[in-house]
């Protein structure tokens, strides 16, 4: 399946600049994956040691937040945009 | 409905033809209060608009004086109140421009021993704040009050905005709900680290002001359960949905939160815009 993943401006610099970067992948744990061998340092910045994606980044599937969907486990299909967004908290 | 003066009919003339304000709006407006955290990028636009649009009460509370690093975004300053506390200017500012308002300043830190004694007063909370630490405390502060928040909050070239308002939208979720935890300290660059494109603070607090004058108005669909999310560099805006946590810690279904903990144990951090 290809999906495009919004990068959010923090992460920008593993991705060379790109905000939006193409990947191939079934489901999200296995796009968290693919990023990581196409932009090394992702997966740190996305999943906490255990693999779990942290607590302060929202991963959206098109507008769902994947918390509230299978999590790691929900598919994903040819088209489909996902949205890295992390906590920020700047006034 | 307040009787107007000429002049109030003049100054919100444009209100006051909209059928979704009217006089009977406008005179709710006149009669709201609103209390915002930060007189800083988004409190500047935030404090203005709600200003210009008469709302009767604006409460501010920000423990910083003006400094020149500021004056990029932070627009309800300027140059003459470098060393001034921002209260203090954001209050010259704000009764030049609309007599009609009544500022209140709390030139001090909003804490977990005073919050939600000065949150009691107002109709609605605005979070333009700097810090993770301040976020959950205004978070949790809003929920046991049942006051509705408009959070804002950016970073670089990205900003978001969300209403919460668990006591009044049963599906609404909180800040908890969206993020259960601060990052840990370190793992996000501060505003001064990592900069920030002043006129995005003018298109994020300008969301926040009118997203409050349509809650204090009780017109058009709430941000309560959606996250809207905007990229400058980009030039998109786009709607994400925000589902309540069943689990959250704070407004789910077994709370183990029951009063505001010692936030600055819970996340060290300051995150942005000094």
């Amino acid at each position: 399946m290809s999906i495009t993943v919004r990068i959010p401006t923090p992460l920008r610099k593993l991705t060379d600049g790109a905000d939006e970067v193409a990947v191939e992948a079934a489901n999200v744990g296995e796009m968290v994956d693919n990023l990581e061998a196409a932009h090394p340092g992702l997966k740190e910045r996305l999943c906490d040691d255990a693999g779990e994606i942290r607590r302060f980044v929202n991963v959206y599937v098109n507008d769902e937040d994947v918390r509230f969907l299978q999590g790691k486990g929900t598919e994903l299909k040819d088209g489909d945009q996902v949205s890295i967004v992390p906590a920020i908290a700047g006034g | 409905m307040i009787d107007f003066t000429e002049e109030q009919i003049e100054r919100y003339s444009r209100h006051i033809i909209l059928p979704e304000v009217g006089g009977e709006g406008q005179s709710r407006l006149l009669e709201s209060k609103v209390f915002m955290i930060g007189a800083g990028g988004l409190g500047s636009p935030v404090a203005y608009y709600l200003a210009a649009a008469g709302v009767g009460a604006i409460g501010i509370a920000d423990a910083d004086v003006v400094d020149m690093s500021n004056l990029q975004r932070q627009i309800i300053h300027n140059q003459d109140r470098i060393g001034m506390p921002k209260v203090e200017s954001a209050r010259e500012t704000i009764q030049a421009l609309n007599p009609d308002v009544k500022v209140n300043t709390y030139n001090y830190r909003i804490t977990e021993e005073n919050v939600r004694e000065i949150i009691r007063e107002y109709d609605l909370v605005i979070d333009g704040c700097d810090n993770f630490p301040t976020r959950f405390l205004i978070n949790d502060a809003c929920f046991f009050e049942k006051k509705t928040l408009v959070s804002g909050a950016m970073f670089r070239f990205e900003g978001q905005v969300v209403t919460f308002k668990p006591h009044a939208d049963a599906k609404g979720p909180c800040y908890r709900c969206l993020y259960p935890e601060p990052p840990p300290a370190g793992l996000v660059p501060s505003c001064s680290e990592a900069g920030i494109l002043g006129a995005l603070a003018g298109a994020v607090g300008t969301i926040q002001a009118v997203e409050a004058i349509k809650e204090l108005l009780d017109i058009g669909e709430s941000l309560s359960g959606r996250l809207m999310i905007f990229d400058a560099l980009r030039m998109e805006w786009k709607k994400l949905k925000l589902h309540k946590d069943p689990g959250c810690p704070l407004c789910g279904e077994n709370p183990s939160l029951t009063e505001l903990v010692t936030y600055e144990e819970v996340c060290e951090i300051r995150a942005a815009g000094q």
